[in-house]
């Protein structure tokens, strides 16, 4: 593309990339995306975690080959391009699935297809893979698959813990046989919490997770600036 | 809040928010008086319990908000909130319904919006259609009227059936043979499995025109729902086009097959039908606000509760129908705004 991109940027900051990607710019936190897969399939803790890694190694290899031929790609064609490699990719994730881990991918079903339309991914190749050079973007990729994966565990395992009293159930669908003692009863005799696992319980979570993520912030924000407070000078001169 | 001026009008209102909820909890007590007699202790412990929850929770939504308590406290929504919630509840209903249910009325329905005046739904009914979701099974044990069964239970036997459940009085064949599901409830049931109307209407616990306790309740809350619209505090719209839409379409379906459906009066005077129209669809703050608006709103309450009944999987409808048509008074405000003295209607400018 232009020049210059070509031109080595300066000291790419990657505790930055990390920061960004699993709080500051977390895709399902802050920038909302892909919320279609993340509110529709974080019934149980093990779905997340296999959608979450789908994802991650989707942008990954995404964001690599995306960043790989940013040169030779055309500014006017970039989207359609972006598209038909996710969408390569994306196919080959979702028949490796059906080879190696059939059962979880009856159970995560259409969504492992429509990752292709998961916008976190087309908006990291958009935003960071077609800018950067490739072993930037490989980092952003990971950082970003793994916020997007922590969102997933974590709304996933609230509603399981409120929905059904367990954590990890079916976990022998991803891990083998070994790994059915895995599972957890929270609570015995627990009658379950059917509105947790409908769609109402994951706009809830998802809603609750969010206002803690800011509650956290703006915490920390304060202390932030309680300690510019102490020096009088950083004060004035705002 | 309180106008007074010292130039005319010389009668200044004196009413705030606390009177009217007041006024509406006095129109509730004919509606209490005969659940009470029918269900017995059941009922006046669901409310006991329901505003003590909901006080709880209202004082801790103040308090996480940094909102002074007494204000809010004063105005009785809260406990006008936990009554209709109560009213709509099975009576012994084990406690953690009332406290799971006024949960989501108060904190999540009411406060999580901005409080008291910003709630765009009717909190007791999301903390209603919560339940119905999530525990179908305890929320459609309704015990037997007390003529039915000869079953009242005492006050302490109440009392511990709601905190320790009816395991440790009764066993579940025994608990089968005190609960029933509601006319509403069990009419669909046999309608579906071909059973006539009039048929079923013969059975013992059906009155004249609905289920024999149903109908005589009904009655009680259209009285107190009479005497909220003589007072002034609910306006006839949202009532009557609710009533008018629901006989409409029950009279056509029971004129079509009157075999499989409902008879207008059944419909009715049955469920929560005078309930939702008086007092939970005439909520001030989540009804639409405009005549044309409210007359709209009514009717397609009536509307969907019709559907849901007949064609639905759910026992009653007045709480999804409420909650729908919320959801849609932004949109029917705002193609309903009344035309400003003076100024052109929208079709003319």
């Amino acid at each position: 593309m232009s020049e210059e991109q070509d031109k080595p940027s300066p000291a790419i900051d990657y505790l930055q990339l990390t920061k960004d990607g699993l709080w500051y710019n977390n895709p399902g936190l802050v920038q909302l995306l892909g919320l279609c897969p993340l509110l529709a399939v974080t019934n149980n803790v093990v779905n997340g975690i296999g959608l979450g890694i789908a994802t991650l190694v989707i942008l990954v290899i995404s964001n690599a080959s995306i960043s790989f031929s940013r040169n030779w790609v055309r500014k006017e064609i970039r989207i359609p391009f972006y598209v038909l490699v996710i969408a390569s990719n994306v196919t080959v994730i979702d028949l490796i699935m059906n080879a190696w881990l059939p059962q979880l991918h009856w159970v995560l079903g259409i969504f492992i297809p429509l990752i292709v339309t998961n916008c976190a991914i087309i908006g990291r190749a958009e935003a960071y893979a077609s800018r950067n050079e490739m072993l930037p973007a490989i980092v952003d990729g990971i950082m970003m698959g793994i916020g997007f994966m922590i969102v997933l565990v974590a709304l996933a395992a609230l509603r399981e813990i409120i929905g059904s009293g367990t954590l990890f159930i079916n976990a022998e669908v991803m891990f083998g046989e070994s790994a059915k003692h895995l599972t957890i009863i929270i609570f015995d005799d627990y009658k379950g919490f059917l509105l947790a696992i409908l769609p109402p319980g994951a706009f809830l979570g998802m809603g609750f997770l969010i206002a803690f993520k800011n509650m956290i912030d703006q915490g920390l924000d304060k202390r932030k600036k309680s300690s510019l407070s102490a020096i009088p000078i950083a004060v004035e001169n705002r | 809040m309180e106008f007074k001026t010292d130039n005319s009008p010389f009668t200044g209102s004196a009413s705030t928010i606390g009177r009217v909820m007041r006024q509406v909890l006095y129109a509730l007590i004919p509606g209490v008086l005969m659940m009470f007699y029918f269900y017995g202790w059941g009922i006046l412990i669901n409310i006991v319990l329901a505003i003590l929850i909901a006080l709880g929770f209202e004082i801790l939504s103040l308090w996480l908000r940094k909102r002074p308590l007494k204000p809010f406290l004063a105005d009785y929504s809260a406990i006008v909130t936990a009554c209709l919630f109560a009213l709509s509840i099975p009576p012994l209903a084990p406690w953690w319904i009332l406290m799971i249910g006024l949960f989501f009325a108060i904190v999540i329905a009411k406060h999580l919006y901005g409080g008291l005046g910003y709630n765009p739904f009717n909190p007791a009914m999301v903390g209603f259609a919560v339940l119905i979701i999530s525990f179908p099974l305890e929320m459609t044990q309704w015990i037997r009227p007390e003529f039915n069964a000869g079953f009242v239970p005492s006050l302490f036997d109440s009392l511990r059936i709601v905190f320790t459940g009816f395991e440790s009085l009764y066993s579940v064949d025994q608990w089968d043979a005190i609960t029933m599901a509601t006319p509403l409830d069990d009419m669909k049931t046999e309608l579906k499995s071909g059973h006539y109307f009039s048929e079923v209407m013969g059975t013992s616990h059906y009155g004249f025109v609905s289920g024999k306790a149903w109908e005589l309740i009904s009655l009680a809350y259209l009285s107190g729902g009479l005497w909220l619209l003589y007072k002034g505090i609910i306006n006839w719209r949202i009532p009557v086009s609710l009533f008018l839409t629901l006989a409409i379409l029950a009279t056509f379906f029971n004129w079509l097959t009157p075999d499989t459906h409902q008879s207008t009066l059944f419909h009715l005077f049955s469920g929560a039908t005078m309930l939702g129209a008086f007092f939970i669809a005439t909520d001030p703050v989540s009804a639409s606000t405009t005549p044309r608006g409210q007359l709209f709103y009514g009717a397609c309450i009536g509307f969907f509760i019709y559907m849901i009944r007949t064609w639905g999987n759910y026992p009653d409808a007045v709480a999804f129908s409420v909650l729908i048509m919320n959801m849609s008074v932004p949109m029917i405000d705002y193609f309903t705004q009344p035309r400003v003295f003076g100024a052109k209607s929208r079709e003319e400018s």
